[in-house]
C-alpha cells in the first residue's frame, strides 16, 4: 500500500510540474492546485498510513497521527485561498495585458481577437486595441 | 577623558557643522574645529601615558555571541596617527575656511571631513577587527563624499567613484582576511590577535591572509598596480586633497601593515611582496610625477611614491627598516600636506595649476614661495630638513637587508634612482612654477593669500626644519612608543641624528640629488621621449571596465532572468531538483525497516484513479472544461483517501474544499479562454519540461516511499494525551487547531482574510473583456433560472445551515469545527447564487462578507486576548461542563469561540471570492469609483 500510495504522489507531482511549466495561465493554476493536493497527501503521509484509527479519543484504541492532519487541514483552507488568488491574478492579467500567457505576452496569432471572434466588450473602459481587433477580424475564426 | 570620546567628539563635529550651514564661513569653521581640538586635547593628556608603556583601552559589549565589541585602544602607533589625524585636520579646517568659496556649501564640506575624520580615528584606534573593518569602509564612503564634493564637475564624479570603487573592493579583501584571522586566531580582539603572531604564521591559510590583508593596504595607500585612483581623485578641494591624499586616507592602508606587521610580517612572503609592490610604487610614481603639468598631479604621484617608499620600508628585512617607515609617515604627511596647500593658494591667487603657465611666481608671492621652497626641499630630502633624515635611513637600510639573495644590491640602486627623480620632481615643482620665466596667459594676476590662510602652511613648514633640526627631542620618544607597537618582543636602540660622518648613505643622497640636478637639466629630451606613448586616461579606462562589467553582467541576468515567468519555474524546479536529489542520492536505499501495509483493492482502485485523472488532467490542459473534470476527480479522490485513512476531518475540508474550488474555476472559465491550441508547443520544449516534470516527480515519489517505511518519532502523543483533559474535546485534530496551536490557525485564518481582500482589490474596477458567447459562438442562454434547480436549493438552505451548525458544535469533540462548518455555509450561500442569480440575492439583502472576515478574526483575536484578562498567555484555552434542563451536560469552551472566528472568516473569505467574482458575470459587478459605466 505505501508503494502504490507514493507511486501515486509521485506522478501527481510529475503532472503538476509539467502543467506548472506551460504558458498558459489557467495550466499554471490547474498545476498548481494539483501540487497542493499532491503536497497534502505527502504532508498527511508523514504521520503513517492508518486504517480505522481516527484521531477521535475513545477507550483504549490506537490513534492515527492527528497532527500532520492539523496541519494538512489548515493546509487546505490555504490552498484554495492561493489557487483563487491565481486565478483571479490571471483573470486581472488578462484582462490588463490582452492574453493569457504567464509572460503576458502574446503567442503569434494567440491574440484575444482569435478566442473569441464573437466577444464583445460589454464595458466601456475595455482596452481599445482589444476591441478594435475584435472589430476587425469581423466573425469566426474556428 | 575617556577614550571614547576621541572619535565622538568629532562625529558630534559632524552634526555641528551641519547645525551651523547658515552660518558665515568663519563661525562654522571654529564650530568645526572646537570639538576636534577636544579630542587633541585628549590625546595629548594621554600621550604621557602611552609613552611609559600602558596603553589606555575602553571596550562596550555589543553583540558578544558574535564576539563583536566596540573597544578602542591607544597604543604608540595609534597615537602617532591620532596626532597626524586630529593635528592635520585641524589646520585644513582653517585652510578650507578661506580655500572654500562663499557659493560653496561649507557646512556639507565640514560635516563630510568631519566624518572623514571620525572614520579614519576609528580605523587608528580600533581594538576589534570588525570595528576596524567597519570605520575602514566609512573612511571609504565620508572620502566618496569628499572628492565628489564639486559635484556638478564630470571628473569630481568619475573620481570619487573610481576612489570608492578601488577602495572599497580592496576593503571587502580586507574582510575576509579579517575574518580568516578571527577563525584562525578564534577571537576579533586586537590584543590577542597581536599576541598569536607564530599560531597566525604556521597557519596553512597564513598565505591566503596575508595577500587578502594587503590588497585592503595596497588599494588603499595607492600601491602599483592599484595607484590609479589617487591622480584621479585630485578633482576634490585642494583641502580634501592636503589632509586625505597625503596625511590620513592614503595612510590608512601604511596603517593597516603596521597594525599587523607584529603578526604577518615576519615571513620571506610578507617581504618578497611587500618590498617589491613598494619599490615598484615608488619608482612608477616618482617617474609619473616628473611628466605632470599639473601642480596636484605631480603632488598626486610624488605621493604614490612616497607611499611606495613607506611600503617598500615596511617590507625590508632589517631591524630599523619599520622604525623608518613609520618616522617617513609622519615626515611625508607634514611636508607633503603643506606643499598640497601651497599648490592650493597658487591655484586660488592665480587662477591655475598648470605649469605651463605658471612660470616666475616669486615675485608676486615671494612669501608663499618660500615656504614651498622649504617644503619641496624637505620632499627632495636636502639636508637640515625632515625629509632628509627618513631617506638617508631608507638608504641605510636598502644597504642592509638580504631579501633577494645575490640579488639584493640591486635595491639600493633603485631606491637611489628614486631618490633622483624625487629630486627632480621637486626641481621641477619649484623651478617651473616659481621661476623660469614670467607667467604665460593667467586669468588673473598672482598675489599673496589672506595671511591665515597662509598660516597651516607656515606651521606645516616650521614642523619641517625642527624635525629637520632636532629629530630626537621632537619625535623621539613618540618612534619609540611606535616601535614598541610594532615590535612588541622589544625596541632595538636607535637615534636619529642629523650628522652620522662620511657614509655610504651620505653618498648615495648625494647621487641622488646630482643624478636629480642633471634628470631636471635633461628634461627636454624626457619629455619628447615621453611624448611618443600615447597617453591613456585612467579615467576612461576606468569607465570603460565598468561598462563591460556592467555589460557582461547584464547578458549573464537575461539568460536567467528574460522576464519569462516560464524561465524562473524552470530554474526554481531545477534548484529544487538538485537540492533535493544530493541528500536521496546519499540514503542507500527507498525501502526502510518498517513493515509494509498489505494493498487492498480500494486503495488499489482509488491510486488508480488518482493516476489516470492526474494524467488525463496534464494532457487535457488545452480542453480547460476536461481538465476542470479530471482535476475534481483528483480532488474527490484525495478526500475519500483522507476518510480511508482515518482522517475524517481532512476527508470534509477537502469534500467542502473541492466543491468550491471547481465552482471558482469554473466561473473563472468564464473570462478565459475555454480552449486554446497546441500548435505553438515545439516538441522539444514538451521534452525537456517532461523530463524535468518525472525528475521532480520521481524524487518526491521515492522520499513518501522511504518516509512512509522509515520509522519516525512523533510529538503527538503528547496532544493525545492532553486533548480531553487540558483541552476539553476528544477530536484531537480540532483541538490542536483550536487549542495547541490556536496562535498557527489564527495566523492562517490571517493569510485567508489577506488573500479574499487582495482578490477583492484585484477584481475590484478590472477592465474586463465579457464574452457574449461561449467557445463555439453559442450565446448565453437568456433563460431565467430554472425553477427546479431554484426551489430545491431554497429549501435545502436552512437543512445546509443546519447542518453546518451541527457540524461547528461538534467540531470539538467528533469531526468537524469551524473550517469545515464554514466551507458547508459558504457552499450553501453559493449554492443559493447559482440557483437563483445575483439579482435575487441581492434583492433579499446584500451580504457584506468582508465584514465576516474581520468579525471573524476580531472574534478569534478577542477570545486570545481574552485570556490576558486572567493574567494568562495569548490563546490559553478555558472550559467547563454545565447542566441545563432538557439539553442536559454541555461543554462550554473559549476554544470555540475561537472556533466561531475561524468560521467566519471562512464564510467571508470564501464567499467573497467566488460572488465577487460571480458578480463579474452580471451587470451588477463592481467598478472603479467614478468610471462606473
Amino acid at each position: 500500500m505505501e508503494l502504490i500510495f507514493a507511486v501515486t504522489v509521485g506522478v501527481m507531482v510529475t503532472c503538476s510540474v509539467f502543467l506548472m511549466l506551460r504558458g498558459h495561465t489557467f495550466a499554471v493554476v490547474i498545476g498548481l492546485t494539483l501540487m497542493s493536493y499532491a503536497v497534502n497527501l505527502f504532508l498527511f503521509a508523514s504521520g503513517g498510513l492508518a486504517l480505522h484509527e481516527p484521531a477521535i479519543l475513545a477507550d483504549g484504541a490506537e490513534y492515527s497521527d492527528p497532527l500532520p492532519q492539523a496541519l494538512v487541514l489548515t493546509a487546505i483552507v490555504i490552498g484554495f485561498a492561493m489557487t483563487a488568488f491565481a486565478l483571479i491574478l490571471a483573470i486581472r492579467a488578462r484582462a490588463d495585458l490582452g492574453n493569457d500567457q504567464v509572460d503576458g505576452r502574446a503567442l503569434p496569432g494567440d491574440s484575444l481577437a482569435n478566442k473569441e471572434p464573437q466577444g464583445k466588450v460589454r464595458q466601456s473602459t475595455v482596452k481599445s486595441t482589444a476591441s478594435n481587433t475584435a472589430k476587425n477580424s469581423g466573425g469566426k475564426t474556428r | 577623558m575617556n577614550l571614547i570620546w576621541v572619535p565622538l567628539l568629532p562625529l558630534l563635529g559632524c552634526l555641528v557643522s551641519l547645525l551651523l550651514g547658515r552660518y558665515p564661513r568663519s563661525t562654522m569653521a571654529l564650530g568645526a574645529a572646537i570639538l576636534p581640538a577636544i579630542a587633541l586635547g585628549i590625546v595629548v593628556s594621554l600621550a604621557p601615558e602611552v609613552m611609559s608603556g600602558n596603553n589606555p583601552v575602553v571596550t562596550y559589549d555589543w553583540v558578544p555571541a558574535l564576539s563583536l565589541q566596540i573597544s578602542f585602544m591607544l597604543d604608540g602607533l595609534a597615537l602617532m596617527f591620532t596626532l597626524l589625524i586630529l593635528g592635520i585636520g585641524l589646520l585644513v579646517i582653517l585652510y578650507a575656511r578661506y580655500y572654500l568659496s562663499e557659493a560653496d556649501n561649507a557646512g556639507r564640506f565640514y560635516a563630510s571631513l568631519l566624518l572623514f575624520m571620525t572614520a579614519m580615528l576609528g580605523v587608528v584606534l580600533s581594538a576589534n577587527l570588525i570595528q576596524l573593518w567597519f570605520f575602514w569602509e566609512l573612511t571609504s564612503v565620508s572620502s566618496f563624499m569628499l572628492i565628489s564634493y564639486w559635484s556638478h564637475r564630470s571628473d569630481a564624479r568619475k573620481g570619487a567613484r573610481m576612489a570608492m570603487t578601488i577602495t572599497g573592493a580592496g576593503g571587502l579583501a580586507l574582510l575576509a582576511g579579517l575574518i580568516l584571522i578571527g577563525e584562525v586566531v578564534g577571537s576579533y580582539d586586537l590584543r590577542t590577535v597581536l599576541a598569536s603572531g607564530s599560531l597566525i604564521a604556521e597557519h596553512s591559510l597564513y598565505p591566503v591572509i596575508v595577500v587578502l590583508v594587503l590588497l585592503g593596504a595596497f588599494t588603499k595607500s595607492a600601491q602599483f598596480p592599484f595607484h590609479s585612483w589617487l591622480p584621479q581623485a585630485m578633482a576634490a578641494p585642494t583641502p580634501v586633497s592636503s589632509y586625505l591624499h597625503s596625511a590620513t586616507m592614503v595612510k590608512a592602508g601604511i596603517f593597516l601593515m603596521a597594525r599587523f606587521y607584529p603578526v604577518l610580517s615576519d615571513t620571506q612572503l610578507w617581504f618578497a611582496l611587500v618590498s617589491l609592490v613598494g619599490l615598484t610604487t615608488l619608482l612608477v610614481g616618482a617617474y609619473t610625477a616628473l611628466f605632470k603639468h599639473d601642480l596636484k598631479g605631480l603632488l598626486a604621484y610624488s605621493t604614490i611614491s612616497h607611499l611606495g617608499l613607506i611600503t617598500l620600508l615596511l617590507g625590508l628585512d632589517t631591524e630599523l627598516a619599520s622604525i623608518a617607515a613609520m618616522f617617513h609617515v609622519i615626515n611625508h604627511a607634514v611636508f607633503k600636506a603643506s606643499l598640497f596647500m601651497a599648490a592650493g593658494i597658487i591655484d586660488h591667487e592665480s587662477g591655475s595649476r598648470d605649469m605651463r603657465k605658471l612660470n616666475g611666481l616669486f615675485r608676486y608671492m615671494p612669501y608663499t614661495a618660500t615656504l614651498a621652497m622649504v617644503a619641496a626641499s624637505s620632499m627632495a630630502g636636502v639636508p637640515l630638513l625632515n625629509g632628509f633624515l627618513s631617506k638617508e635611513m631608507l638608504f641605510a637600510e636598502s644597504l642592509q637587508q638580504e631579501t633577494f639573495g645575490s640579488l639584493s644590491w640591486l635595491i639600493p640602486l633603485l631606491v637611489t634612482v628614486g631618490g633622483a627623480l624625487a629630486v627632480a620632481y621637486s626641481l621641477r615643482f619649484v623651478h617651473d612654477v616659481f621661476f623660469n620665466g614670467e607667467p604665460i596667459g593667467l586669468e588673473k594676476t598672482p598675489h599673496e593669500p589672506p595671511r591665515y590662510m597662509r598660516v597651516p602652511v607656515e606651521i606645516l613648514v616650521v614642523l619641517c626644519l625642527l624635525v629637520g633640526v632636532l629629530p630626537d627631542l621632537i619625535v623621539g620618544d613618540l618612534l619609540v612608543a611606535v616601535g614598541a607597537s610594532l615590535m612588541p618582543a622589544g625596541v632595538p636602540e636607535f637615534s636619529i641624528s642629523i650628522w652620522h660622518g662620511f657614509n655610504i648613505p651620505l653618498l648615495m643622497s648625494f647621487l641622488a640629488v646630482l643624478g636629480g640636478v642633471a634628470l631636471y637639466r635633461q628634461r627636454r629630451h624626457m619629455f619628447n621621449f615621453q611624448a611618443r606613448f600615447t597617453e591613456v586616461d585612467p579615467k576612461l579606462a576606468f569607465e570603460h571596465m565598468i561598462q563591460t562589467l556592467v555589460e557582461r553582467a547584464r547578458s549573464v541576468q537575461l539568460w536567467l532572468d528574460n522576464g519569462s515567468f516560464q524561465r524562473y519555474a524552470l530554474w526554481l524546479l531545477l534548484m529544487a531538483i538538485a537540492a533535493m536529489s544530493v541528500p536521496m542520492v546519499n540514503i542507500p536505499h527507498a525501502r526502510g525497516s518498517l513493515e509494509v501495509t498489505e494493498l487492498d483493492m480500494v486503495a488499489f482502485g482509488g491510486a488508480l484513479l488518482m493516476i489516470v485523472a492526474s494524467v488525463a488532467t496534464a494532457m487535457l490542459s488545452h480542453q480547460r472544461l476536461l481538465a476542470l473534470v479530471t482535476i475534481s476527480v483528483v480532488g474527490l479522490v484525495v478526500s475519500v483517501a483522507f476518510a480511508w485513512f482515518s482522517a475524517p476531518d481532512l476527508a470534509l475540508t477537502q469534500l467542502s474544499v473541492e466543491v468550491a474550488t471547481i465552482i471558482l474555476f469554473l466561473l473563472a472559465l468564464y473570462f478565459l479562454p475555454q480552449k486554446v491550441s497546441l500548435n505553438h508547443l515545439s516538441p522539444g520544449r514538451i521534452v525537456r519540461d517532461m523530463g524535468i516534470a518525472t525528475a521532480a516527480g520521481a524524487i518526491v515519489g521515492t522520499l513518501t516511499y522511504a518516509m512512509l517505511t522509515r520509522p519516525f518519532e512523533s510529538i503527538s502523543s503528547f496532544f493525545t494525551a492532553n486533548a480531553k483533559t487540558g483541552g476539553g474535546g476528544t477530536n484531537v485534530v480540532n483541538v490542536i487547531l483550536v487549542d495547541f496551536r490556536g496562535f498557527d490557525t489564527f495566523g492562517e485564518i490571517t493569510v485567508l482574510a489577506i488573500a479574499a481582500i487582495g482578490i477583492y482589490k484585484l477584481l475590484a474596477g478590472v477592465r474586463l473583456f465579457v464574452p457574449a458567447a461561449d467557445m463555439d459562438g453559442r450565446p448565453w442562454s437568456k433563460d431565467s433560472h430554472p425553477l427546479m434547480l431554484m426551489q430545491i436549493s431554497q429549501s435545502l438552505l436552512p437543512l445546509a445551515l443546519l447542518v453546518s451548525a451541527y457540524i461547528f458544535l461538534r467540531g470539538h469533540n467528533l469531526p468537524g469545527g469551524g473550517f469545515i462548518a464554514g466551507l458547508i455555509t459558504a457552499i450553501a450561500l453559493i449554492q443559493q447564487y447559482v440557483a437563483n442569480g445575483v439579482v435575487w440575492m441581492r434583492d433579499r439583502g446584500d451580504l457584506k462578507f468582508q465584514w465576516f472576515i474581520v468579525c471573524g478574526l476580531f472574534i478569534a483575536f478577542g477570545s486570545g486576548v481574552g485570556s490576558w484578562l486572567f493574567e494568562r498567555p495569548f490563546l490559553t484555552s478555558w472550559f467547563d461542563y454545565f447542566y441545563l434542563p432538557l439539553v442536559g451536560k454541555f461543554e462550554l469552551a473559549s476554544a470555540m469561540a475561537f472556533d466561531l472566528g475561524v468560521y467566519l472568516t471562512v464564510i467571508g473569505a470564501t464567499l467573497s471570492i467566488l460572488a465577487n467574482l460571480g458578480k463579474l458575470t452580471t451587470t451588477d459587478r463592481p467598478t472603479r469609483p467614478g468610471r462606473r459605466s
